[in-house]
């Protein structure tokens, strides 16, 4: 093999990029330029979604609150399907990284989720003169919290720390049947809730003044989700590395 | 500037959505932040230094 194919090879090797020590100092690097990619997204999606885009003719002004409202609900779907990912690499491969990413991942994604039916709630108030009802969207929504709740719970539920990490993989794994539930429900079920405005790209059901915006506030929300995942990561990492020079130093003192 | 600020009158809605969002971005990104010190802290106080240590798992 030729110099420049081994260096190919190297650059294409996932092993190359799973090795914890070399993902540790690549996220410690990736972090500062995120963290300022992520604040200046956030403030042009602010400034664009509640100073420049127009009231909607029927909703009035309650609608700037589909800026962070359909962000964080995106991003809560968008979290669990990573966490699903890294769960179903962890239970395959039992890489190390691979569980120490989902478990950095779903608190954010329950916080994300939490807020969606938070500001939806605050949005629903006023549109639908209810906080909350019991329709497919919104109570698929909540299921979603709680299977986020059940990994979050169950890594922590038994003796041995291993059947906790494989539990709550599995769980997450299972748990994505819930996914398509919650995206086809405006579709399937009689609902309040409104239906895909955004995804039906050929003809968006929004002006492009409002589309930006909150374009712009996905992507903002997306990279802080990586962000605060590469960080939760490296303390992950760092967590592992104390559990495992406590043990032998414990085999130590035992010998 | 009062015109946003009242949002049409649906300022009580509108804004605690807001605010809520900054609580739970801001307390996610400093809750993540100070959680990786503590730990960096906690493996040098047991003798294990990050930098080094992982320098050296990646040789």
């Amino acid at each position: 093999m030729s110099e420049h194919a081994r260096a190919r090879g190297a650059r294409f090797n996932p092993h190359r990029w799973a090795n914890p020590g070399r993902f540790a100092r690549l996220a410690e690097r990736a972090v500062p330029p995120l963290a300022w990619v992520t604040a200046a997204l956030l403030l042009v999606g602010l400034v664009g979604g509640l100073v420049l885009a127009p009231p909607d003719f029927r909703q009035g002004m309650s609608v700037k609150i589909i800026y962070v409202h359909v962000p964080s609900a995106w991003l809560g779907l968008f979290a669990y399907v990573s966490v699903a990912a890294a769960s179903a690499a962890a239970l395959v491969w039992r890489h190390p990284l691979a569980d120490i990413a989902a478990h950095a991942a779903s608190p954010v994604g329950a916080a994300f989720t939490a807020l969606a039916l938070a500001t939806g709630s605050l949005w629903g108030k006023p549109m639908w003169g209810a906080w909350w009802v019991w329709d497919a969207r919104l109570t698929s929504m909540l299921v979603l919290l709680f299977l986020y709740l059940g990994h979050i719970a169950l890594k922590g539920a038994f003796d041995d720390p291993a059947h906790g990490r494989t539990a709550s993989a599995i769980l997450a794994v299972v748990g994505v049947v819930n996914v398509p539930i919650i995206k086809f429900s405006v579709d399937w079920w009689n609902t309040l809730h409104q239906t895909a405005s955004v995804s039906r790209l050929d003809s968006p059901a929004m002006p492009m003044s409002m589309l930006w915006p909150l374009l712009v506030m996905a992507v903002g929300f997306t990279t802080f989700f990586v962000t605060v995942v590469l960080v939760r990561m490296r303390a992950g990492l760092l967590e592992a590395r104390i559990q495992a020079l406590r043990t032998a130093r414990l085999r130590r003192e035992d010998a | 500037m009062s015109d946003v600020l009242a949002m049409g009158g649906y300022a009580v809605y509108v804004w605690p959505a807001y605010g809520l969002t900054l609580a739970v971005m801001g307390g996610l990104a400093l809750a993540s932040w100070r959680r990786l010190r503590a730990r960096e802290r906690e493996l040098r106080a047991l003798g294990g230094e990050p930098r080094r240590a992982r320098r050296r798992e990646d040789a």
